[in-house]
């Protein structure tokens, strides 16, 4: 005779008032697998924890993007933000898609040229680059889009002893009615500053001006700002040709779309509220096309965003370590991924599921990730199923910032594997090891 | 009229507390019209009063908070609807109308009608968009600001002077007298409400309130105006009366013609001694208090399923002055049978 | 066990609590675990109980079982 299946037993008290299962749970369905490929035989083959990334989500995706772009401006260009996610097979996809690189560091402009990105379609942004940085920028005739008056210096500075003419946008910071306002970044459009940058620039005769910069914010929901934003840059686009007679030759809107993960605070789900790629295709273009740039020449677009391409794409898989009551009688489950990992922990409420169906009944819980440290938590108060120790679970949409500021704490970084389009697993990181540190570390002969 | 076919209707906010919402006043409505309709209460709460009212509903069944997504919220009204073949649905929050209005293709497809204002209606109308709002269809409105920070509290622009209320995204509203009650309510509502939290100027006068019904073409199709005589601690009104302030109407009309706004909706405005009208805050929806717009003459409720089935309806400009409305609590007794089949089945 | 027998316990699994008004709700493990209760077993035999009936270890019927004992004595319903 066959056992009937066994469920946890749950005793829960009613709350008057408080909503019950019908007004709170959303049953979540587990997800065992990603793009068809068991998750489960990606832990038993990589280990666990593991980050899981879809080479058909981020292609889809990236199109999706361009569509609607391209569909509704006539030149338009995006750049992959390696800040975002520069493992070299994540960015050789978008290089294949036909982006070109964004690149904040001396570092990442190595990694750029190593993916066979040609000189001329890097970005190099950002506060920090080296004289050195520079003039392999220069030389490569990479686009560089000066942050502050000490760098323009150092580029009128090198002009001298190089041969290429740099070529350079500046970054202009704006009150687009978004709260913060980045001001620390650029020039600013209101004070005058980001004229006299441009004025200081072309008057040397040595520096040629090739597009403006705009950065308003991240996760940036109103579309209207962006609109705000392309008709100051038109004006200062509109003053140079006048001053100047020179036109822009693009417009480099930034990034900043937000993707579909919601905010911490937030009361709608993100899925609910976030605009879509036509959202701001529609904001962005139509204020590129009202907007009166000089001679009547439309430049070109580009577009950095990163976030809003590469979030869906991300998965990280891991396991149950234990269950534990907390003192309050709070249910709390510990995992093992933490903020090590997912440090976007820290702002995003993450969809986290489990791998196959663990019981029927669920109940609020704090799941917690491994390390010795209280701030350690994945998640605060989620509605989730009881699982056990050994089962699996999978966090959806962490492709973004995760393989990039994630740390190095107490236990090594885990295996980073692709699915391609075939459905094949491709390992694109290896998880590091003892050998790792022995090979970084230097112990002093006495010790 | 009585003899045509019966309609189903679903009904959100019984929780008919003091802090009302506006279903049971909006189900009363439909029940004294000509209307051969069916009542299904839709609850997020196993207590709304209204679930347990006798005679007030056919049946009731509880329904996911729309912070929970809309995957489980269509998913919900699909069971129901499979169930009870809906006709119409009256949501009654503003949390909730996002969804209803960004789903209503999908509910007319699965034959469930609304009556709402689109999209940009409701967005622009927010509390952090009010100036805007004012300039652009000529509202005269108190001074508010928009803070996504409690830093900001204490360097507000000019005029922005205590007293001044504080308002959460959705919900709830607080007077002010200094920054560390501005600190203290910015905190409380922003983690109830999320961002952003909105300060508005106090003005000095009587306040008065429209319920009003457009057509979505620029027409009023239905128009009350009230003054609240009595306001309880939480800001509701304890008892109401109809007045006839044709200015007030005429901002009314005004405002309808220029938004074109579709459905019903509340207007709260400031009367000062000087006869100015100030616009304080758009509900985007019906107010608890429509039973007394129904008892001077005009069936708001009844005009909404109208025109949510595509059926004209004719506007109606006259109601009755000094009616009044005067809001009671009521001991209800229930049975622990029936709190058991919400709790358990999440129907009853 | 007089305890338990003062509640009033539905079949749906909705239990009423008359001394103090609260109200509980459980699933059909715990309402199985209630009535072995309400018979006199002890912890041992309605471990056996349940391994005979339903597929799991009785390692794993023991943890859920005394963690529901836990609760039935937080709140009071068990001596």
């Amino acid at each position: 005779m066959s056992k009937r299946i066994y469920e946890h037993p749950v005793l829960r008290k009613v709350v008057e008032g408080i909503p019950n299962k019908f007004g709170s749970l959303k049953r979540l369905q587990p997800i065992a697998t990603i793009d068809t490929v068991e998750i489960d035989s990606i832990i038993s083959k990589y280990g666990s924890p593991v980050f899981i990334l879809s080479e058909k989500t981020i292609r889809q995706t990236y199109r999706t993007a361009y569509r609607a772009f391209s569909t509704r401006y006539p030149k338009v260009q995006f750049a992959w933000s390696y800040k975002t996610n520069y493992l070299d097979a994540v960015c050789r996809v978008y290089h294949q898609e036909g982006a070109w690189a964004e690149v904040v560091s001396g570092f990442e402009y190595e990694k750029a040229i190593d993916n066979g990105t040609p000189g001329t379609h890097i970005i190099f942004n950002g506060p920090d680059k080296s004289d050195e940085d520079l003039i392999r920028a220069i030389n490569n005739k990479s686009l560089i889009h000066i942050d502050h008056f000490d760098e323009l210096y150092s580029i009128l500075g090198l002009t001298d002893k190089l041969k290429e003419r740099p070529q350079v946008a500046i970054r202009v910071n704006m009150d687009t009615g978004i709260i913060p306002q980045w001001d620390r970044f650029g020039f600013n459009y209101e004070n005058g500053e980001a004229w006299n940058a441009i004025n200081r620039i072309l008057s040397s005769g040595t520096i040629d001006l090739i597009g403006l910069h705009i950065h308003i914010g991240t996760y940036i929901t109103v579309s209207k700002a962006y609109a705000t934003a392309v008709e100051k840059l038109a004006a200062l686009a509109n003053k140079t040709f006048d001053r100047f007679n020179v036109s822009i030759g693009y417009i480099d809107i930034g990034g900043g779309f937000a993707s579909q993960n919601t905010l911490h605070g937030a009361y709608m789900p993100a899925t609910d509220t976030s605009p879509s790629f036509d959202d701001y295709a529609h904001a962005i273009t139509t204020a590129m096309i009202a907007a009166d740039f000089p001679n009547n020449e439309t430049p070109m677009l580009i577009l950095e965003t990163g976030r809003a391409l590469i979030d869906d794409a991300g998965w990280l898989a891991g396991t149950v370590l234990a269950n534990k009551r907390l003192a309050d009688g709070k249910r709390s489950m510990v995992i093992d991924a933490g903020v090590n990992l997912m440090f976007t922990a820290f702002w995003y409420n993450h969809e986290i599921y489990p791998v196959h169906e663990s019981s029927f009944q669920s109940e609020p819980t704090t799941i917690y990730g491994p390390l010795c440290m209280n701030i350690d938590v994945i998640r605060k108060n989620i509605d989730f199923p009881m699982m056990n120790k050994g089962d699996h679970f999978v966090i959806k949409r962490v492709g973004a910032y995760t393989m990039t500021q994630w740390m190095q704490f107490i236990t090594y970084r885990p295996n980073i594997v692709m699915i391609d389009e075939k459905n094949n697993v491709h390992l694109v990181r290896k998880a590091e090891d003892k050998e790792v540190f022995r090979r970084q570390e230097l112990v002093p002969e006495h010790l | 009229m009585s003899n045509q076919k019966t309609i189903t209707v679903a009904v959100t906010g019984l929780n008919n507390i003091d802090s009302p919402g506006p279903g049971v006043s909006v189900i009363r409505g439909i029940k004294d019209s000509g209307l051969n309709a069916r009542i299904i209460g839709l609850a997020y709460e196993n207590l709304e009063p209204g679930i347990y009212m006798p005679g007030l509903v056919d049946k009731t069944y509880l329904i996911p908070f729309p912070s929970t997504g809309s995957e489980a919220f269509i998913d919900r009204l699909a069971y129901i609807n499979e169930k009870e073949g809906l006709d119409i649905i009256i949501p009654n929050f503003d949390s909730e109308l996002y969804l209803f209005i960004k789903y209503s293709d999908q509910l007319l497809n699965m034959g469930i009608h609304t009556f709402l204002p689109t999209l940009k209606q409701f967005e622009e109308r927010h509390k952090d968009n009010l100036p805007e709002y004012g300039e652009k269809y000529g509202i005269k409105m108190p001074v508010s600001k928009a803070i996504q920070n409690s830093k900001e509290l204490s360097n507000l622009p000019k005029p922005l002077s205590y007293p001044y209320y504080i308002k959460g995204k959705f919900y709830e509203a607080f007077k002010v007298n200094n920054n560390n009650q501005a600190v203290s309510y910015f905190n409380r509502l922003s983690a109830k409400w999320g961002l952003p939290v909105v300060v508005q100027q106090a003005i000095n006068g009587t306040e008065v309130n429209v319920i009003v019904l457009g057509d979505g073409e620029g027409n009023t199709v239905s128009a009350v105006a009230m003054r609240k005589q009595y306001i309880t601690d939480k800001g509701k009104a304890w008892g109401g009366i109809t007045i006839n302030d044709e200015r007030l109407l005429e901002i009314t009309h005004d405002i309808i013609k220029k938004t074109k706004w579709r459905g019903a909706m509340e207007l709260e405005m400031i009367k000062t001694d000087e006869g100015e009208y100030y616009l304080i805050e758009i509900n985007p929806r019906i107010p608890a208090w429509v039973y007394l717009a129904v008892g001077a003459g005009q069936n708001i409720p009844e005009m909404v399923c109208r025109l949510a089935m595509g059926e004209k309806v004719i506007p109606v400009t006259e109601y009755e002055y000094g009616k009044m409305f005067i809001r009671y609590s009521w001991d209800l007794i229930g049975d622990i049978s029936d709190f058991e089949k919400i709790i358990i089945f999440g129907e009853l | 066990m007089s305890k338990l027998n003062s509640l009033a316990i539905s079949e749906n699994g909705f239990i009423f609590k008359p001394s103090t008004g609260e109200s509980f709700t459980t699933n059909e493990i715990g309402l199985l675990i209630i009535s072995f209760l309400k018979q006199g077993k002890t912890a041992d035999e309605i471990i056996n109980e349940i391994t005979k009936e339903f597929d799991v270890d009785a390692i794993s019927a023991g943890r859920d079982l005394y963690e529901y004992l836990d609760f039935l004595k937080r709140e009071k319903m068990l001596d």
